[in-house]
């Protein structure tokens, strides 16, 4: 075995390359002044200053928010689609969850643009309100349309970890509960949520952390005023460039979600260990 | 025999069929109080669905299922006064000892004081002590086994179904959890319905045997009578080793096998009838070829441990023979059966 281990160092220095030192150069530019030029560098605070002006926090507010209802509803959808593609035969599953992923083989932005037709003031709910005899509703531009594209590109991310968890456990469990007394909803409680726990950790957190990165959605269904946390990095690089600030926001941004990663790592070890 | 009292589960003419696949075809059987109850058969003969339509994972497709003389095949799981140790234990992997223990009564909102009062003496009962706090995950096969067992017997079933629950212990921890089972059931004095296709372990353990083939009860009886007295070549077979030798019934008490007649104590029988006879291996005595039933040469023998299994080939056919003393090979021997040690069956209908 000794001897494979040396098959790992080309991708150490691969890793390193292309994910630490980026990392790294990110870190260099949140604390730096003077954009590209690395000869008049200026080490400071003012980046991070910046973020807590209240203009900044806001989208920082109105991203979580977005998140956590975006979470909310794929973790409501997400489960039952998982729970029900469960009860299926094994072959039947793997087609089901064939399905679920097949949107994901579209490209984000032709998806968006599919929801734009639907949802935009002349597309195809609006038309189909017209033809029963009901006034158009705008759901463009609105924080519906935003949570509806996000729910509909993160659903998989959800539904996957969940049915994995859900699958590989222990039926037998669940005729225990049975046997020992528990209901039908005692029994999906206690047993079947229970062990879905890890899975449901896992597509909240991946789930969570995708839509309050997410900047195509928001700017193609939210408009170009729906300012989120993605668009906000995605301006400062691309139309303002001022790569500095950006870094700094990409930094705090990629530090929160540590820290809730840790956090959620630390309740799914509660909830798992019992009293270890 | 353990005191057996009344009539506790009615199974009458219970049928199942799975994918076109007749699993149980009729099965009657009554089941006592405080009875240790043992389904014994080959894998697939549906002693387990029986087991998973008393606890009522699985409902029958025809027949009635009495518990004290009530029909419940309609009543869910968790409203049957019975509780199962599963094959595979299938113990709550995020709860450790004291919380699977404590799973049934928690459930019922029993008062802690009393769930922590019961489950103190149920993990006693099974010698598990102080293993409260367990990860049960850690814990090895025959310490969750335990668990498996406390956890049901918590919550003071009438009756227990266990599932093959030896089955994934090593050879050593398999007879010690035999004697160990034997000993809670008559600690606690309920029946036990237990399933195995473990021959040797439905014999030590049971009050009562009940043998399976194709869904269809064999023999229902003491292991001592199922074993000196099977109905059928399935049950001679499947229990114990046997020769099995087709015959005719002269008269009450005189049978012929390979034409010879043997004094016998088996009546009732037809005159002439077609029958099969059991001799089982440690009741052929070999004797001087003078003084011997039947004379034949020693063909083969091996050395088993407590006996030597020898083979003695006849001019009809050849006979498995276990003693304790050995005989060279080629040599002639006489074989005799002393009259009480035939056993007389009716031939099998297939």
């Amino acid at each position: 075995m000794k001897e494979f281990k040396s098959l790992v160092k080309p991708y150490i220095l691969w890793s390193f390359l292309l994910i630490i030192v980026p990392l790294l150069l990110i870190v260099l530019y949140s604390v730096t002044t003077g954009g590209n030029s690395l000869v008049n560098i200026r080490f400071t605070l003012e980046n991070f200053k910046k973020i807590g002006e209240p203009i900044y926090i806001q989208v920082f507010v109105r991203s979580f928010r977005l998140g956590l209802i975006t979470t909310i509803l794929c973790l409501l959808f997400g489960y039952i689609l998982a729970y029900v593609i469960a009860q299926f035969s094994e072959k039947a599953q793997s087609i089901l969850i064939l399905f679920v992923t097949i949107p994901m083989w579209i490209n984000t932005l032709l998806r968006t643009y599919a929801w734009i037709s639907i949802l935009s003031e002349n597309g195809i709910v609006n038309s189909f309100l017209e033809v029963i005899g009901l006034n158009p509703v705008t759901m463009m531009y609105t924080d519906f349309s935003v949570v509806l594209g996000l729910v509909c590109d993160l659903l998989p991310f959800m539904v996957i970890p969940i049915h994995t968890s859900l699958s590989k456990m222990d039926k037998s469990l669940i005729e225990a509960a049975y046997d020992l007394g528990a209901h039908r909803w005692q029994a999906f409680w206690r047993v079947t949520f229970t062990l879905s726990i890890p899975g449901v950790i896992n597509g909240v957190t991946m789930v969570f952390l995708l839509s309050i990165s997410t900047f195509v959605i928001p700017k193609l269904l939210g408009g170009g005023q729906y300012v989120l946390i993605g668009n906000l990095i995605e301006n400062q690089f691309v139309s303002i460039g001022d790569w500095n600030f950006g870094s700094a926001i990409s930094l705090l941004l990629a530090i929160l979600m540590l820290l809730m990663i840790n956090i959620t790592k630390k309740l799914d070890k509660m909830e798992g260990g019992g009293d270890l | 025999m353990a005191d057996m009292g009344n009539c506790i589960i009615e199974l009458k003419g219970i049928t199942k069929t799975f994918d076109d696949q007749q699993v149980l075809r009729g099965i009657d059987l009554n089941i006592y109080e405080n009875e240790f109850l043992t389904l014994l058969g080959p894998s697939g003969c549906g002693k387990t669905t029986i087991l998973r339509i008393i606890a009522g994972f699985i409902e029958a497709d025809g027949g009635e299922l009495l518990f004290n003389g009530i029909d419940i095949s309609k009543v869910p799981p968790y409203k049957r006064e019975v509780n199962t140790v599963f094959q595979k234990y299938a113990l709550f992997p995020f709860l450790n000892v004291y919380d699977n223990v404590a799973f049934g009564l928690n459930i019922k909102k029993v008062d802690k004081t009393i769930v922590d009062q019961k489950v103190k003496k149920t993990l006693k009962l099974v010698g598990l002590e102080g293993f409260d706090k367990r990860d049960v995950t850690l814990l090895s096969g025959g310490q969750q086994q335990r668990v498996a067992i406390a956890r049901a017997l918590v919550n003071e079933p009438k009756v227990l179904l266990l599932d093959e629950p030896l089955g994934a212990l090593d050879a050593k921890l398999r007879k010690e959890m035999q004697v160990e089972l034997k000993k809670i059931q008559q600690e606690v004095g309920i029946t036990f319905i237990f399933v195995t296709h473990d021959q040797e372990e439905a014999l030590s353990m049971s009050d009562t045997v009940v043998v399976m083939n194709e869904g269809k009860i064999q023999q229902i009886g003491t292991p001592v009578d199922i074993y000196n007295e099977p109905e059928n070549r399935f049950v001679a077979n499947f229990i114990g080793e046997s020769n099995i030798i087709g015959g005719n019934m002269i008269r009450d008490c005189l049978v012929r096998f390979d034409d010879v007649d043997f004094p016998c104590v088996d009546k009732g029988f037809k005159e002439n009838e077609e029958i099969e006879v059991v001799l089982r291996p440690e009741d052929i005595d070999i004797v001087e070829p003078e003084k011997g039933q039947l004379v034949g040469e020693v063909t083969n023998v091996v050395f088993k441990g407590v006996h030597y299994e020898i083979m003695v080939e006849t001019d009809k056919r050849q006979y498995k023979i276990h003693t304790t003393d050995i005989q060279e090979v080629g040599t002639k021997v006489g074989l005799c059966v002393d009259p009480d040690l035939i056993h007389v069956m009716y031939t099998m209908e297939y």
